[in-house]
């Protein structure tokens, strides 16, 4: 077991980076607490990928360095490094059975041949795979190859973290549900750092403690599920989480007043002067809808009807927003939307404004 | 479902009926009509049974020359297909490279077999040719006119430098189809450059590779040109394989009987190979 540190970390593709843009991923400084369960979290081509192949010694970073508790393994090869991987697409060994797929690791390895026993033993009951053990690994379902994969990393009892890219992707809707509580338990049980790539936005928030939400080769945001949905750091990650995702209305900064169109707004803090393009973030959620005086006035468009809620779409002051109303509240004539100011955020450039260290 | 009848839609497959009619089942036929009759000419014609086929099952000469073809396929199979995997695996799988290799490899494949023979031909003589000049200066006797196992040598090799390509673009492709996850796992699972081989790539290239040695094993079994070419089938009858023998009963003897019956037998055992492989295909998809 150990953490995992990312100093100054940028990865390219290409032979001779010149800008910024040739850069796959852009600088991160980060670190990895033992025995944490991470969520990496972003759309395809954000550097998810790049990043977890990084950690495993799949690739080699251009620049910066990464640390294992503390020791530099930047140049240290894959075995080096006691990391699983588990890929999108479900990797076993045609030609072998169960019980000789998950022997593999540790036969390369030249591990002693009762211990290999005893543990490919252990590893078949943790994955439910016991009564296959002697299978063609070849005829199973995707699930169990996955399991399969699951099995080579969890066999070896030196492995610091398990790697998993997009594993679910190729699972069935109804198995993908046994297989996430499966590693949920797994990661309670034996504590290893669990690192996992998504672009789905419920697997990470239900699998992780922590979510690196990922854009344009960046990490934008970490933190919890909570932090996420309600303090997004970047109109990325309040559009990414979330369904329908955070409305982004731009305006213009008085002081502590915003202006959207000609209407008005009272914040508690304002945005320094050169801020550049400012916005302010609201979640459908929080925006309530009244006939009283206060509030923006909201037409009504589209109403959409998802269960215990109704999403109502709308228009403030000429920008598309969208509004949640629970089951049962009707729309009033002459809607104005009223946005909770604990959960108003303002941002700059498309980046969070806090209030602390900002001129009043 | 309720099925229409309609039996005017058989006349949709008259055409192909027709095509495949003339280009195979009528020569065959006549092959057929031969291999049971006695012909003097003059398209007179007696009715002779299994005649032919017991004298060709019976010959010696039948005989020699299944086991030199049986032999030389073999040769052609132990050889072409691992130095065409070991070539694939040797090639280059990304960059600049990767076209030049496969216009070098591909290029043997696009020269006519009386090509390849004519060449190898004046390349292995011994007074003016590269290869044959060459063993004999490095102080080998090399004669593939008058040793017969300088002209197995050399046909042999002649069908290696032919038809390896082959083997290699296909294991190549093979080799190409195999997702890079799966070299990524084994480097995480520490698996050697051998186990990598034995456990991820042959196994994955275990279709193309069937398809290869069943091409291979037909076209070497089938082959006549080239060594007709190159060595006439001798010297003596060494290297006269089946079809060589056969064209020598057909046309250089007349002996239309035998020469039919002949073809029969070589076309079920060709046949039947080909048949064992694909059940053997076929089975291995299942599982």
């Amino acid at each position: 077991m150990a953490r995992i540190e990312f100093d100054r970390i940028r990865h390219s593709y290409e032979a001779n980076p010149q800008s910024d843009a040739d850069f796959a991923l852009k600088e991160i400084s980060m670190g990895w607490d033992d025995g944490g369960a991470y969520a990496l979290l972003g759309p395809s081509g954000c550097g998810k990928t790049t990043l977890l192949n990084i950690i495993s010694g799949l690739l080699h970073p251009t620049d910066g360095h990464i640390l294992f508790d503390g020791a530099d393994v930047t140049r240290a090869e894959t075995q080096a490094r006691n990391i699983a991987q588990v890929f999108q697409f479900p990797v076993i060994y045609d030609t072998m059975t169960v019980r000789e797929n998950l022997a593999f690791p540790l036969v390369n390895r030249g591990v002693e041949h009762s211990e290999i026993a005893r543990r490919v033993e252990e590893t078949l009951r943790i994955i439910d795979l016991e009564d296959k053990a002697d299978r063609r690994a070849r005829g199973l379902t995707a699930d169990e190859k996955q399991k399969i994969s699951l099995g080579r990393g969890l066999v070896r009892n030196d492995v610091n973290a398990i790697l998993f890219d997009e594993p679910l992707t190729v699972i069935d809707p109804h198995m993908k549900w046994v297989l996430r509580s499966k590693l949920k338990e797994l990661h309670q049980r034996f504590a290893f750092t669990m690192i996992y790539v998504t672009h789905d936005q419920t697997e990470a928030l239900t699998f992780a403690d922590k979510v690196v939400v990922m854009y344009e080769g960046q990490v934008v945001q970490t933190g919890t599920p909570d932090e996420l949905f309600l303090k997004p750091r970047h109109t990325f990650v309040g559009y990414f989480i979330g369904s329908p995702g955070m409305n982004v209305l731009p305006c213009s900064m008085d002081g502590k007043t915003a202006h959207v169109g000609d209407q008005a707004i009272k914040l508690k803090h304002g945005a320094p002067t050169d801020a550049g393009e400012l916005a302010l973030g609201i979640r459908p959620e929080f925006i309530t809808l009244t006939s009283g005086r206060k509030g923006l006035p909201f037409t009504v468009g589209r109403v959409e009807d998802i269960g215990r809620f109704r999403i109502v779409h709308g228009d403030v002051a000429g920008h598309k927003v969208a509004a949640m109303l629970a089951e049962g509240a009707e729309i009033p004539a002459h809607p104005r939307a009223v946005f909770d100011p604990a959960n108003l955020n303002l941002y700059a450039d498309s980046w969070l404004v806090e209030p602390q260290g900002v001129a009043a | 479902m309720n099925k229409t009848w309609n039996n005017r839609a058989w006349f949709m497959v008259l055409p192909v009926l027709l095509l495949v009619a003339f280009n195979a089942v009528i020569p065959l036929m006549t092959v057929v009509n031969y291999s049971v009759q006695e012909t003097f000419g003059n398209n007179l014609f007696f009715f002779e049974g299994v005649k032919w086929f017991q004298e060709v099952l019976r010959s010696d000469r039948f005989h020699a020359s299944l086991m030199r073809q049986l032999l030389f396929t073999f040769l052609i199979l132990a050889i072409e297909i691992p130095l065409g995997v070991a070539i694939a695996l040797a090639m280059p799988r990304s960059g600049f490279w990767v076209p030049v290799c496969l216009v070098l490899m591909a290029l043997p494949l696009l020269i006519p077999w009386n090509v390849v023979g004519a060449m190898w031909n004046i390349f292995a003589l011994p007074d003016i040719g590269l290869l044959g000049y060459g063993l004999n200066a490095l102080g080998f006797d090399y004669n593939f006119t008058r040793g017969p196992l300088a002209a197995w040598f050399t046909v042999v090799l002649m069908d290696v430098w032919h038809w390896t390509s082959l083997v290699v673009l296909l294991a190549y492709a093979g080799l190409r189809s195999i997702p890079d996850a799966y070299y990524q796992a084994a480097r995480i699972d520490g698996a050697s450059p051998w186990a990598v081989f034995w456990y991820i790539q042959l196994p994955k290239m275990k279709r193309v590779l069937t398809i290869a040695v069943l091409l291979r094993f037909m076209d070497s079994f089938m082959i006549y040109t080239e060594p007709f070419v190159l060595t006439g089938g001798g010297p003596g009858n060494t290297t006269t394989f089946l079809s060589i023998d056969l064209v020598k009963a057909a046309l250089g003897e007349f002996n239309l009987g035998i020469a039919a019956a002949m073809s029969i037998i070589y076309f079920l055992m060709t046949l039947l190979v080909c048949w064992v492989f694909y059940t053997a295909m076929m089975r291995g998809e299942d599982q």
